[in-house]
Formats: C-alpha cells, structure tokens, sequence
C-alpha cells in the first residue's frame, strides 16, 4: 500500500512537472521540479482526488500547514498519514 | 458626508479651469451610494472606516455546512422587498439589486435630473468579475442537483453581466455610452478610469460609475476555496501573520460629472478625479506583478500631472495574501521613492473584505473620506509588522491628515492594473 501511495504521488507530480516519474526524487523540492505555486496548488488537488483525502494547506502560508510541501518525501509521508487516518 | 472648508478650496474655485493641461475637460464626483457589509449606506460606511468596524462575520447562506470557508463580508439585514417590487425583485439578480440601491443615493446626492438632452450625453460604466452569481447558483440547483427540466424565464436577464448596467440606464433614463467591464478585482478601477475618460473626451457630459459584486453564495464561495488563498479566520492585510483575503459582497456606484456643468448648476463637488492609469503585467494568471503595478501608479500621476509628493494617501488593493502585499509595497516603494516613506497607504479590506469586482468602488469612498473629511482610514486587524511591507499602513486606528490627493490601486487576478487619483476641491 506504501509504495503503492509512493508511486502515485509520483506520477502525479511527475505529471504536473512535465518529468518521468523516476526523475521525481525524494529529496527534491517542489521549486526543484520547476513547480510554481499554482502548480503546487494543482498536484495537492490532484492528490486530493486521487486518495480521496482532504489536505490542510494554504498557499499564504504553507510553512504553518500541518501539511509539510519540503520536498517529494514529506510530501509523500504527509499523504500516507492522512491516508491511513483516513482508513482508520 | 460632512463638508469640509479649507482655504485651499477658495482659493481652487478663484482660479478655476474647466480644462486641465492637455486642454482636456475635467472631471469631478458629485453623488456617491453604496451598500456594504459595513452599512447599507455611504455615511454609515464611513463611520465604520473612523471607528475601524470590522464587517467580517460567519457566512450565511444555503449549505455553508459544505465550505471550508465560513467567513465573509456578507451584507446583513437586506431585504429586497424594502427597495423593489414583486416584478422587480423577479427580475434583479443581487448584484442589480445593491447596484440600483447606490445608484439611487448617488443621484439623489448630485441633484442630477436626466429628462431631456442630459439623458442623451449621460451613461453607466459598471464593474463586475461575477455579474449575476447567486442567479447562477441557483439554477444550476434547480437542474443539476434537483433535476428539475424547467427554469424561470428571467434567469438570462438577470444573470448577465450587463444587466445591472442596463437597470441603472433604464432607472435614470442614460442613453449615452453605457456598458459594463470585467477586469475581476480590477473591475470597478477599469470602470471608474473609463468613465473620467468618456467625460473628459467630451464624448458624455455625466457617467454613473463604479462596480458591484454579490458572489457569496455557496458556488462563489467554493470555487475561491479551490486556489487556498482564502483565511479562515480574518483579513489581516500588510501583517506579518496574514493568511489569506475573505471574500465581500455590495457595490459602490458615484456620478462623475464635467466640472464645469458641476460648477455652473452649483453642485457640491466630492472630489475630482484627476488621474486615471491601466497597465497589464503579461507575465502570470495569478502571480501579481511589482513592475506592473508600479506602471500604473506612476502612470496615474503622469496622467494627472502630479507630482508623487503631492500624494498623502493611497487606498491599497491590499488583499491579504502574501503574494498582494508584498508585491503592492514593492511597487509602491519603487513608484514614490522616499515619499514612500511619507505617505499614508491602507487596506480597507480588512473591514469590508474584498468584493472582487465592486471593490474599488467601495474603496473609492475611503479616499474621498480622506480628501474631504481629513480622516484616513485604518488597515485594521494588524499584528505583526512584515519586513516586506514596510510603511505606513495606518494600523488599526483611523488618522487625521491633511490629504491633497490620494490613490486607489487595483490589481487584478490575470494581471490587469488599474490606479485611479482623486484630486481635493
């Protein structure tokens, strides 16, 4: 289920920045990527549809969101927790 | 409004010029009406702009349950019924209906009468981003949601862009130059700089101007939610902990008039609209521009042939977003250079929010509060000084001051700036 979560977010991001999804890295950071706030806003969407979960953020102050946008791998343990809040 | 008598406004009618440099006619206000969050009314408005009232309040509508966002600058008390008839209320759309409602204040206040050659040579000029959004909404209830094959026969009338526009010709008999323009946040500025430039071009002798936006309702509500710019909490502009604009409904609608018929039928004049500037970033949908707004500030200045000291006050566009603000302090930094410094700039929207295409009307009237009355009013709900945002933002408490000439800046979503300055008479 994991790395199934990994792979789509991936994707989706991968999508988003116009890259292969084994381009999209943990490490790296949304601006890496070439994501501008609006795309960012677009993949959280995205993201939203895909696990059908709601994530807190706000584009004025993403660094105050429970949602941590860092890079690729907070990213995708943010998603997991939600989604695993979700199951439970 | 209360009048203010200065020796500067003698000494402005002794030598009075019904042309400016260019040999242009003219232009001042003579009829301002609104309806707001803050008051159904202008001199309630503007008791609210001197208090630091904030409108602000937990939204109220049909399945607000349903938002992530819950507040808004929602006009209370209204009830169409006290201003329109039965046909009337069927026929007009919210946006219309705030818009007939300042119309009708504003022409009361100008003493204008439109019957005859007057009709002929006076228009509408009106702003909206959503024109008839709670119309929208509804029928889109009625077809998708509850399946029903059949709407009301008006929902086209009421819901189009122009239809306030059209009301307000039909209301006063304006059979000028009338349309209306959608510039989103910008709206209302666009509106007002055309109108100054109809009159001053000769091409119409008085304008009915301003704008009008009623989009709280659960459709406008929730398609602002997508872009998380929106605070949950409050309009806390040029603070350091700002998180976001909240959304306003209402309009502003004023006459702006050739000075010199103002004049002659002896005409209490508000302010006279002095300079007007557009400039489009070209750059980003919804990512402002520094460069852009300083273009049409300065550009406003050149138009009025003013000098940037000259400028005591500037109605900021000051929406709360973290973006807006710092942005909108950068371009007014580099467009005054040390007068910056010197300079009172506000956000009125901490008070009645933004009310996307009506906003600059509304605004409008803080800059004639500070032309008139001397009163400056406040950018409230500020907490923590912002490093990027370093001026003078009139925290919390409105402020006497002796203004000569204040600004209002718009600066729209797409990238479409438009700046318009008001001259003391």
């Amino acid at each position: 289920m994991t790395n199934d979560i990994k792979t789509r977010i991936r994707e989706i991001i991968a999508e988003q920045a116009m890259l292969e999804p084994e381009q999209v890295t943990d490490s790296a950071t949304p601006e890496d990527l070439g994501i501008d706030s609006l795309g960012l806003v677009e993949s959280i969407f995205a993201i939203e549809e895909e696990f059908d979960i709601s994530i807190p953020f706000n584009a004025n102050e993403p660094e105050k969101s429970d949602f941590d946008i860092t890079s690729m791998g907070s990213i995708i343990s943010a998603v997991e927790r939600l989604v695993s809040e979700k199951a439970a | 409004m209360t009048s203010k008598k200065s020796p500067k406004k003698k000494a402005a009618i002794a030598s009075f010029q019904p042309t400016d440099q260019n040999g242009q006619r003219r232009v001042v206000i003579t009829g301002a009406g609104t309806i707001n969050a803050l008051g159904h009314d202008v001199s309630t408005t503007l008791e609210a702009f001197r208090e630091g009232r904030c409108g602000i309040t937990q939204l109220d509508f049909r399945d607000v349950e349903r938002l992530s966002i819950q507040i808004g600058a929602q006009v209370h008390n209204w009830e169409p019924a006290d201003y329109f008839n039965r046909q009337q209320i069927l026929l007009y759309d919210k946006f219309t209906q705030f818009t007939l409602l300042s119309a009708k204040q504003a022409v009361a206040q100008s003493g204008l009468n439109f019957e005859g050659a007057l009709g002929l040579r006076s228009g509408v000029i009106l702003g909206t981003a959503g024109g008839g959004l709670n119309t929208w909404d509804e029928n889109y209830r009625a077809v998708y949601e509850e399946g029903k094959n059949r709407v009301h026969p008006f929902v086209v009338p009421k819901l189009m862009n122009n239809a306030a526009a059209s009301h307000v010709s039909m209301e006063f008999g304006l059979r000028g130059p009338s349309f209306t323009v959608a510039t989103a946040c910008a709206s209302s500025n666009h509106a007002m700089g055309l109108a100054l430039q109809m009159i001053r071009s000769g091409a119409a002798q008085v304008m009915l101007t301003g704008g009008s936006e009623a989009m709280l309702c659960f459709g406008g509500v929730k398609a602002w939610e997508g872009l998380r710019v929106m605070s949950k909490d409050a309009c806390r502009p040029f603070s350091a902990n700002r998180n976001g604009m909240v959304q306003g409904e209402g309009a502003g609608v004023f006459v702006f008039e050739d000075y010199e018929f103002a004049r002659k039928r002896g005409a209490e004049v508000l302010a006279e609209v002095v300079g007007f500037a557009m400039s489009s970033d070209a750059q980003d949908i919804v990512m402002p521009s520094a460069q852009g707004a300083e273009r049409a500030i300065t550009g406003a200045l050149q138009d009025g042939h003013l000098n940037p000291d000259q400028v005591g006050y500037i109605n900021a566009h000051g929406t709360g977003t973290a973006a807006n603000d710092k942005t909108e302090c950068a371009a007014v930094a580099h467009a005054f250079g040390h007068h910056a410094d010197r300079l009172m700039i506000s956000s009125t929207k901490s008070m009645h929010g933004h009310l996307i295409g009506g906003t600059g009307a509304v605004e409008l009237l803080a800059c004639i509060m500070a032309l008139r009355d001397g009163v400056v009013a406040p950018t409230i709900n500020y907490q923590e000084p912002d490093p990027e945002c370093a001026l003078d933002v009139v925290p919390n408490e409105a402020r006497d001051a002796d203004v000569e000439v204040a600004l209002s800046n718009a600066f729209s979503f797409g990238g479409l700036n438009a700046v318009v300055a008001l001259r003391r008479v």
